[in-house]
């Protein structure tokens, strides 16, 4: 180790100023503050209100519904996802047409229209039923108790979101290298058993993120089942509003909800990727407390390395290791 | 083992095997050599049906590849009997080809529990073994982005041989790896041959196609231009393109 003792001390050196950042930083401050002032001062505006109705029983049972509503309809829609990007991936026409139809018609028309169209379904269809053609044996109901209010919310959403769930898988899907398939079908694998155990899971790290965007945006979109009138958050609280007349402070009320609910999804939403990223990277990124940390100390100081998060040397010599 | 009779094979107007015909014996290794888009690599593919092919016969173990014959008709077979009788040969790949998101002996029992179903403990219990037969006992848990290039395809290798095949093709096995780690696959290869496996070897290897190939086969656009012993095409080529591609590359 004759090198080593020779080795020269670390080079210690002025880091580079940043004037910049701090008068970025300066004006940022200022604008925020003098929009928040804005706000807080405004003669009309009753924070009092904000901060009844903000833990007020139906605001509660709104957030309740809207969470319902979100979960249901990104699960139909995840689950429509996948068997609607294999089909379309699929060697056989039909099937892939199918698929290719299906996108067609539910990316193609609004959502909201969606929604009003299961909500009123009723209108033009009293009765839905299947049945065994030429024979007596069918099975009726009453299409409003079939499709109540919050059922026909979930369906609009819920296929609606099979439609873009589809194109997000199906990008995952092709993004998995060729040579994965081959070397599972040369081990005897059958497409279905591929596409199961080796393809789907390598395509997760790629089908994660914008699903989890998907999923917020979900949380927000919700909302539309206003229009079925679903007691949703954001109908409670135009409920509430309408009678009250304070229609900005329960505005505020629900945007305050909202955002506590999409920001605990962010969180998640890294954690996630985070645990799909395993077998990609030596080592895992940092976590946001982590890189939190490191800015605050780096802040005037040169950034660390984002290429290389963690320099963790490899514990796994190159050579031979046996 | 295998038998090939004036096979063909084009991608759309590109002729890439243009009648391939040979044979490889049980327990036999075989090496093919050739310059690249010769139709090595698509002939080693043919034989496990990842490549269908377009004209003429091949065979392994005396059955059809990919086709079933009754009378004088050709029946295609169905998607699980391809998977049936690939599982029967061992494949390896030139970039490896490791699953990503399982570790070295989950790579390794992925197939024999999901395709020939087999106990999850019979399957790891061999699993060690063979991860142990190409030195890797210490990297069992280890994903593959953990390991080198060398260590990666002896676990390719230890993969494919837990399917018990009885037939192994290797696909340029040590055409991606540095150097220095080339030595650590072909003595695992070696080892498979003294143990008497079959072997089809799509290589650049010239010593280990000398030392361990039972048989040589020269390949050039697309057909088999010279077969014979190791030694003496390496050594004694009768054709001129033989001569040509030998003088450059030994």
């Amino acid at each position: 180790m004759a090198d080593a003792l020779r080795r020269p001390a670390a080079i210690k050196a002025v880091p580079v100023r940043h004037p910049g950042r701090w008068v970025a930083a300066v004006v940022v401050l200022a604008i925020a503050a003098e929009v928040l002032y804005t706000f807080i001062t405004a003669p009309n505006l009753q924070w009092g209100v904000v901060g009844h109705y903000l833990s007020h029983r139906l605001i509660l049972q709104g957030i309740v519904t809207t969470l319902e509503l979100t979960v249901l309809a990104m699960l139909i829609g995840i689950i429509l996802g996948v068997v609607l990007a294999v089909m379309r991936l699929s060697p056989n026409p039909v099937v892939s047409t199918v698929s290719w139809l299906y996108i067609w018609f539910f990316r193609g028309t609004p959502v909201l229209v969606q929604i009003f169209f299961w909500y009123n379904l009723a209108l033009v269809l009293p009765h839905i039923g299947i049945g065994i053609p030429f024979t007596s044996i069918q099975w009726q109901a009453n299409t409003n108790a079939l499709i109540p209010a919050f059922m026909a919310a979930m369906l609009g959403l819920g296929l609606n979101e099979g439609a873009y769930m589809a194109e997000i898988v199906r990008a995952g899907l092709i993004s998995v290298e060729h040579g994965q398939t081959e070397a599972a079908q040369a081990l005897g694998m059958t497409r279905l058993l591929v596409m199961r155990r080796i393809v789907l899971p390598q395509a997760m790290r790629v089908i994660i993120p914008p699903t989890g965007n998907e999923t917020i945006s979900m949380l927000k979109t919700s909302s539309l089942a206003f229009v079925a009138s679903v007691p949703e958050l954001f109908t409670r609280s135009q409920q509430i509003a309408s009678a009250t007349f304070e229609v900005i402070e329960l505005a505020i009320v629900a945007s305050i909800w909202y955002l506590a609910m999409t920001s605990i999804l962010t969180i998640g939403q890294y954690y996630l990727e985070r645990r799909f990223g395993r077998g990609t990277q030596r080592g895992l990124p940092p976590t946001p407390l982590q890189r939190f940390r490191r800015m605050l100390v780096t802040f005037h100081a040169p950034p660390p390395d984002e290429a290389q998060p963690v320099v963790v040397p490899s514990p796994i010599p190159r050579r031979d290791g046996r | 083992m295998v038998q090939a009779e004036a096979v063909h094979k084009s991608f759309g107007r590109l002729e890439v095997l243009r009648g391939i015909d040979l044979e490889v014996y049980p327990r036999e290794v075989m090496c093919m050599i050739g310059p690249s888009g010769s139709g090595k690599s698509t002939f080693l593919r043919c034989i496990n049906h990842l490549e269908k092919i377009d004209a003429g016969r091949l065979s392994v173990d005396g059955e059809l590849v990919g086709y079933q014959q009754r009378g004088d008709k050709l029946y295609e077979l169905r998607e699980s009997e391809v998977c049936q009788k690939r599982s029967e040969i061992g494949m390896v790949f030139q970039r490896f080809n490791l699953f990503p998101h399982k570790t070295a002996l989950e790579n390794v029992t992925e197939a024999p529990i999901l395709v020939k179903r087999e106990s999850r403990s019979a399957a790891v219990d061999r699993g060690r073994k063979l991860l142990d037969r190409v030195g890797l006992a210490q990297k069992v848990d280890a994903y593959p982005n953990q390991l080198s290039g060398g260590q990666q395809q002896r676990v390719a290798i230890a993969r494919a041989l837990a399917m018990q095949p009885k037939l192994m093709l290797f696909d340029e096995p040590t055409s991606a790896l540095d150097p220095e780690l080339v030595g650590e696959v072909l003595d695992v290869m070696r080892g498979l041959a003294e143990d008497g496996m079959t072997m089809v070897v799509v290589t650049h290897e010239m010593g280990f196609a000398r030392e361990v190939g039972d048989s040589l086969v020269f390949m050039d656009g697309g057909v088999v231009v010279e077969a014979g012993k190791p030694r003496d095409v390496l050594t004694n080529p009768q054709h001129e393109r033989t001569r040509s591609f030998l003088s450059k590359v030994l």
